[in-house]
């Protein structure tokens, strides 16, 4: 096996990064492939949270950099799923532990053990973004519909145009199909507009994703959610599958219909 | 060692800091000199704004960012690097670097891209989009192939010629020039400056047709480009 690095990076924070790599990593682990996540968040730990491994953690990511553990030792796996793994953040230290240079030699020995390796960016653009995207073979950035997040999006895909990472894929998270048809929103087509690269995804709001991520239970595997199907898309489609988006509108219709909110 | 390294290396005070000149020769030497001279003299230089003037060492991206952080690390932030060498100094920019120390006389929002013999009358040619956090300096005109996006900023002595939607900041007669002219297919700037004068777009209206902003009498008016 030869993994693919995938780096979850936005600039701003709170645009769910962490949420959107959970989900993503239980897709793909339903799609039967081997994933491990690494949370490249030092002292801020929260993607252990997110997919309910808190109370598992015993080694993390800056104990393997220190030599105080082996790889192995500090991936832990799944409860629901068998082929994801985490590699926590430290809680007690800060993004200097660790360096670009031990991003990549990690990933290079994790490399052979599994299909993909996905890394959780912190927000913001100094130490804990270098770190986080040092290693990455391709780089997904997250947005949201509204102006300041796009503002920072755009600056930190110039950032990786200058860092040779290659083009971007851009995941659009919390979009409100109401919002936009009223104009308060920006739209997919201002967004792509203004970023110019290749979209691999549009993740609708859905309340459910706050319920998920406090109970530690991705929403991915829940066929009924919205969102979930936007993240198992963006898996199918990181597989090279050729998946249509989702239809936003029609689900508002739908749910007008029906009656549901 | 010692005196190697205090030969090769060069600091003096400027307005906007510190300029640190260093020695031709092997980069990697140089970067060292650089380093040790800094932690010689910690104190001195912690939270100083430095520029670096690196001659003719041609410097790409890995290096230039390598330098810039292990100076971070340092406490000393990097804002601009001098160079004799066209490579160096697309690296700097696209670093987000400046490239030229600004004039001391002129107002704060004037700082202006130095002027040379050969600048007035060459433009220098930028492939688009520039994304937010870009800084283009030049002293002759700018030419933009592609958007220019919001948080990017442009500063020329003469005119800016955008082949694209104009969407950051932008300073044309960054010297005093007031016959330069701003264009673009579509014109809507953050803000826009022509020498010492100022103007903003008005938010609403949508123009989708190319404009071309001068000053007339001492105000910035745009106006169709094919009028002009």
């Amino acid at each position: 096996m030869t993994a693919k690095v995938l780096t979850m990076t936005s600039g701003k924070g709170g645009v769910g990064k962490t949420t959107a790599v959970a989900n993503i990593a239980v897709a793909l682990a339903s799609l039967g492939q081997k994933v491990c996540c690494i949370d490249g968040d030092i002292g801020l730990r929260n993607l252990d949270v997110v997919l309910g491994l808190e109370n598992r953690i015993v080694y993390d990511l800056v104990d393997i950099v220190e030599g105080r553990c082996r790889l192995r030792q500090a991936m832990i796996r799944d409860k629901r799923l068998e082929e994801l793994y985490l590699i926590p953040a430290a809680q007690t230290r800060d993004k200097t532990a660790v360096s670009p240079s031990d991003m990549i030699r990690v990933c290079d020995e994790l490399r052979s053990e599994v299909d993909w390796i996905l890394i959780d960016s912190p927000a913001g653009i100094e130490r804990g973004f270098k770190n986080a995207i040092a290693p990455a073979d391709h780089v997904l950035v997250m947005t949201n519909p509204e102006v300041s997040a796009v503002r920072d999006a755009d600056r930190v895909i110039g950032l990786l145009e200058a860092e040779q990472k290659g083009p971007a894929s851009l995941i659009i998270n919390r979009l409100n199909p109401d919002m936009v048809k009223r104009g308060d929103m920006l739209s997919v087509e201002d967004v792509l507009d203004l970023l110019a690269i290749k979209l691999i995804g549009i993740v609708p709001e859905d309340e459910n994703v706050i319920v998920a991520s406090n109970k530690g239970q991705p929403l991915a595997l829940d066929p009924k959610s919205r969102a979930g199907q936007a993240f198992t898309n963006i898996a199918r489609r990181l597989m090279g599958e050729t998946v249509p988006f989702l239809d936003l509108d029609a689900h508002n219709f739908l749910d007008r219909l029906l009656g549901r909110k | 060692m010692g005196d190697t390294v205090q030969s090769t290396i060069q600091i003096k005070g400027i307005r906007d800091g510190l300029l640190i000149t260093l020695g031709e020769g092997d980069w990697q030497e140089q970067r060292v000199a650089c380093l040790t001279g800094i932690d010689e003299k910690p104190t001195f230089f912690q939270g100083a704004r430095v520029a670096l003037d690196v001659g003719r060492n041609e410097l790409r991206v890995a290096e230039l960012s390598s330098l810039r952080d292990e100076l971070s690390e340092r406490g000393i932030s990097l804002w601009a690097v001098l160079s004799e060498s066209d490579l160096t100094q697309r690296t700097a920019q696209n670093l987000g670097l400046a490239t030229r120390l600004s004039k001391p006389k002129l107002p704060e929002f004037l700082s202006p891209p130095e002027s040379e013999p050969i600048g007035e009358d060459t433009a220098r040619w930028v492939k688009g989009p520039l994304r937010s956090g870009v800084k283009i300096e030049f002293a002759g005109s700018v030419v933009v192939l592609g958007d220019v996006n919001p948080g990017a900023e442009i500063s020329a002595g003469r005119n800016v010629i955008v082949w694209g939607r104009l969407r950051g900041v932008v300073h044309a007669g960054a010297n005093g020039d007031e016959a330069a002219v701003v264009c673009a297919l579509e014109l809507a700037p953050t803000q826009l400056r022509i020498a010492g004068s100022i103007a903003t777009s008005p938010r609403e209206e949508e123009n989708t047709q190319p404009e071309v902003a001068s000053l007339v009498d001492g105000q910035i008016v745009a106006r169709p480009w094919q009028t002009v």
